[in-house]
């Protein structure tokens, strides 16, 4: 059935696509869940739609109210959405080292961006959106890093997608930003079969976006469990940068740069596998596509040039 | 046998503003030891007094968060490359 009452309702239920040329025998097989196929084009539609209902519920969300969310930019264009659709003011505090597109879009379905200085990366973003929601009680701050129906909306439905297409599954590989795809969906594939290995890529960026005063400023999203994951990746913007290229030149595959980060973890275990003479079925979580990535030259430029003009900007 | 060391911005006021430095030892436990004889007080912003690695740090191994490799107790060689990180926010 393709059709649907109103765009809302067509959030989740992703393709997941088999990656032939990329996975490295028959034995051990990728597969990318393609999360640009929600209305906003990405995996935070999930968590947006979880965290807007589940406020509305508990009553802190009213009509016409103001909602204050820090971002990099997916679940700002995720909210903003929704908030059009459901008649609130949206004000996201981003940092400034953020891709054109995202303001762009952010722009378009009429939410109000505040920055955040590029130095400290997303860490600015939480602490200056946490000071705005102290100045501005009536103001509703989501908080995607700390508020459980964002994990909630994975394992309530992306978890549940994967096992039901795929009950081999052996990895679930995704980027860890909030935390909340990881949590949600790792809890609930662990629960059908506790073998199951759940990966995090995470995004390692030049030294600007870290550029912390004190090491105390640093942050851990209150959603974080490290019991729920295996085993945990950092990558760089020139490895991301080169599985963002593979994902496209060898299977046609069009993904944003988080996803290449979660191709080149998937690709290290692959190999693994292989090593060890093991099945495999490793599902790579594609939380976005390329649109929003073309200005920085991911696709079309100078690979080293590239790479480096990215260490300093947000890219997953 | 030596390993590469990567040192974020903050704590480089621990090693001379040198941005990697290099130590020995077969573990990270044992590296941080020796690398807190050259710079010191670089081991004591990693690592805690109960012998754990700071909340906000992170460590990684060629790539790998140590916190699920076996934390300080995480085999390192020649040629191995540690990377020593602040905790941020994604999202």
């Amino acid at each position: 059935m393709a059709r649907f009452d109103s765009l809302a309702d067509t959030v989740g239920d992703t393709p997941l696509v088999g990656l032939p040329r990329l996975s490295p025998g028959p034995r051990v097989r990728l597969w990318a869940k393609l999360e640009d196929r929600n209305p906003t084009g990405s995996v935070k539609d999930r968590a947006a739609r979880y965290i807007i209902d589940e406020a509305v519920k508990d009553g802190r969300l009213t009509d016409g109210a103001t909602i204050l969310e820090p971002t990099s930019g997916n679940t700002g264009i995720a909210l903003a959405m929704a908030a059009r659709q459901r008649g609130y003011h949206l004000v996201c505090v981003m940092p400034e080292n953020t891709s054109e597109e995202r303001r762009q879009l952010l722009a378009a379905f009429g939410a109000e961006v505040v920055d955040s200085p590029a130095a400290g990366g997303s860490n600015a973003a939480v602490a200056k959106a946490r000071r705005m929601a102290a100045e501005h009680p009536d103001w509703v701050m989501l908080d995607q890093y700390s508020n459980p129906a964002n994990a909630r909306a994975h394992y309530e439905t992306t978890g549940p997608e994967i096992w039901r297409d795929l009950p081999t599954v052996t990895h679930f590989v995704a980027g860890l930003g909030t935390t909340g795809t990881l949590m949600g969906t790792g809890r609930y594939l662990r629960e059908r079969n506790p073998a199951i290995e759940i990966v995090a890529a995470e995004p390692r960026y030049g030294e600007l976006v870290y550029g912390l005063r004190n090491i105390d400023e640093g942050f851990v999203p209150e959603l974080y469990d490290e019991s729920v994951l295996t085993r945990r990746f950092s990558v760089g913007s020139t490895d991301a940068l080169t599985r963002t290229r593979e994902l496209l030149h060898a299977e046609g595959l069009f993904a944003g740069l988080s996803s290449g980060a979660v191709t080149h973890a998937a690709l290290a275990i692959a190999a693994e596998a292989v090593r060890r003479d093991r099945e495999a079925d490793i599902v790579i979580l594609v939380a976005d596509a390329g649109w929003k990535y073309l200005s920085t030259g991911a696709y079309t430029g100078d690979a080293e040039a590239t790479a480096e003009t990215l260490d300093g900007q947000l890219w997953a | 046998m030596s390993v590469q060391v990567r040192i974020p911005t903050i704590l480089r006021q621990h090693t001379g503003g040198q941005k990697t430095v290099e130590g020995t030892g077969t573990t990270l436990d044992e590296l941080f030891q020796d690398l807190d004889g050259r710079h010191n007080g670089l081991r004591a912003r990693v690592v805690t007094d109960e012998g754990a690695l700071h909340r906000f740090v992170n460590v990684y191994v060629n790539d790998e968060d140590v916190r699920f490799t076996g934390g300080l107790k995480t085999p390192v060689g020649d040629g191995d490359s540690v990377t020593i990180l602040p905790a941020v926010a994604g999202g």
